[in-house]
């Protein structure tokens, strides 16, 4: 049950209890219970919009940041990853594998400078931070799942 | 100049076939814009990737040659194991299958191999537009057989009993069905082959859809004492495994009835496309938890269309199969016809009318449900829009 709220809810978070509901053969009401039960439980973390940042505001640049880090007795790469997230202009961070670099942070900022000097002045300078790579993002294809460029084409004509 | 008087050219009996009925329709969408469409047989879902990869390793690798005229013999194989697995029934992969071009060659094969001049078909109805044409074609006459929502669209022995003649030669047997949903169990079914075992009546099961039934298992009717002996069992990949494209089906039926119909098949067509047939062996294979998957998903797309539908009073009964819901709009006092254009040109949005699926479907609209959800909530939006309109209309 869980598995089929969230991936509907995955398609469309703003979707009725009602239809909801009716695609998962339950009432409303029942379909609000597994809601709340799924966000008290912490699976769901909460709901976003996916907007189309060409149409909705041009200037905001994103940016993914690899950073190589020195790891921490006891706790790893997650002190400085609570460090690193708890800034508003992060995005995102993941810890990777590649052993290429460790952390991987998207910066979302209103310009060009902003994200730069976000960058070097208050990223690169954390400690046990040894080095960054900024790659910024030209463009965004698909998000999420949501195709962002333009609505996914159906090859099949109208019948 | 030459001037050619094509009507004279052209035979009587292709000239009197009637254009499909869902063509005209979505001839018409196709010149609107923003419509949005519920009319597609076909699933929104990518061919499963491993079968792709398949077809991409025969192309890089083998010579694309015409094959085997039956079809390649691993497919064969791969097909009768698939049958036995599924049925229990037992059919000569040498001698008792042929691979076709889609489901809808089957049809055909069987058709042209079993009917003369005047022979009769039972067509069940509401049913695909392809039948009686093809009936037709092969010199037959189609007798419809309609079924009935008091019986949620199975075929009853009353509604047969009086159909047949002594020309009789065929019943099609479209479960589950398209257009209505409707899927027939063993329960179902018993009483047909009973009356059937004691005919020289061949049944035309066409199970294009056996793998998408909701909540019970797919029977057919060749499980049936004495029925794989008389059916010609049709089947094939577009929809159980999103291959439409890939123009794959099979024909599975008694060796004398094979061996007749591969000639049409040799002559016709000689053999199915190469790369096709080595690729659905990998989806015989491989496939079953990817069948799984879409068909849950249909699920869910099902389930919400048949309570959106209640709800804006569009009756809907509970279709078991295929990915189609069936929706009475008797209550419009509009024709599915008159709906159907209306909604399109007013909503625009594209349902086909039951008629287009013969007479019995008269009174109801195919409403597809291989589409996302967003674009069924969208569609269900503009429906009941319609429908609010047309309850306007009624009291003012």
């Amino acid at each position: 049950m869980n598995k089929k709220i969230v991936k509907i809810l995955q398609q469309n978070a703003r979707i009725s209890d009602a239809a909801l509901g009716e695609m998962l053969g339950i009432s409303a009401e029942e379909a609000a219970a597994e809601i709340e039960k799924l966000e008290k439980s912490g699976i769901i973390k909460g709901y976003s919009v996916i907007v189309d940042d060409e149409l909705y505001d041009n200037s905001t640049v994103y940016a993914t940041i690899e950073l190589k880090v020195t790891p921490q007795r006891d706790c790893g790469f997650d002190d400085i990853a609570k460090t690193i997230m708890m800034y508003d202009e992060v995005e995102s961070v993941s810890l990777m594998s590649s052993g290429a670099y460790d952390l991987a942070v998207e910066v979302k900022g209103s310009n060009l400078k902003d994200v730069a000097l976000f960058v070097s002045e208050r990223l690169s300078t954390i400690d046990g931070v040894l080095s960054t790579a900024t790659h910024f993002i030209l463009k965004k294809y698909k998000e999420k799942g949501i195709f962002i460029d333009k609505e996914e084409p159906d090859e099949r004509g109208l019948g | 100049m030459i001037v050619i008087d094509y009507d004279k050219v052209l035979s009587n009996k292709i000239k009197g076939i009637k254009p499909s009925g869902i063509r005209r329709f979505f001839d018409i969408a196709g010149t609107m814009e923003g419509v949005i469409s519920l009319g597609v047989g076909e699933p929104d879902f990518s061919t499963p990737w491993v079968i792709r990869k398949a077809a991409i390793q025969v192309l890089e690798r083998k010579h694309i040659v015409y094959g085997p005229n039956k079809g390649i013999a691993p497919l064969r194989s791969a097909i009768t194991d698939r049958i036995k697995k599924k049925h229990g029934v037992d059919y000569c992969p040498d001698n008792e299958i042929i691979v076709t071009v889609g489901g809808s060659e089957a049809i055909d094969l069987a058709l042209r191999g079993l009917l003369d001049n005047g022979d009769e078909v039972l067509v069940v109805e509401p049913c695909f537009v392809c039948y009686a044409p093809l009936v037709e074609l092969a010199g037959g006459v189609a007798v419809p057989v309609p079924t009935r929502i008091e019986n949620n669209f199975k075929l009853t022995v009353d509604d047969l009993k009086d159909k047949i003649t002594d020309r009789t030669k065929l019943l099609i047997l479209p479960f589950p069905n398209n257009p209505t949903g409707a899927v027939m169990t063993r329960e179902d079914l018993e009483p047909i082959a009973e009356l059937l075992r004691d005919t020289n009546i061949i049944v035309l099961s066409d199970e294009i859809y056996s793998e998408l039934t909701y909540g019970r298992e797919h029977f057919s009717i060749i499980e049936l004492d004495g029925m794989a002996e008389r059916t010609i069992y049709v089947n094939g990949f577009s929809k159980a495994y999103a291959m439409t494209g890939w123009r794959l089906g099979y024909v599975a039926a008694p060796e004398p009835i094979i061996t007749q119909i591969s000639k049409i098949h040799q002559y016709g067509i000689m053999c199915s496309p190469y790369v096709s047939q080595n690729a659905a062996i990998e989806a015989l294979k491989e496939c079953d938890s990817e069948i799984v998957k879409m068909r849950d998903e249909y699920n869910v797309r099902r389930k919400y269309l048949v309570n959106e539908f209640n709800r804006l009073g569009m009756k809907c009964f509970d279709p078991e199969g295929a990915f189609y819901v069936f929706p009475s709009i008797k209550h419009t006092g509009l024709t599915s016809e008159e709906f159907c254009e209306r909604l399109l040109y007013e909503e625009k949005v594209a349902v086909v009318p039951g008629s287009a699926f013969g007479d019995s479907g008269e009174g109801y609209v195919r409403v597809s449900y291989a589409y996302s959800l967003k674009h069924l909530m969208e569609a269900v939006r503009r429906i009941e829009k319609f429908l609010t309109k047309l309850e306007g209309e009624k009291n003012g």
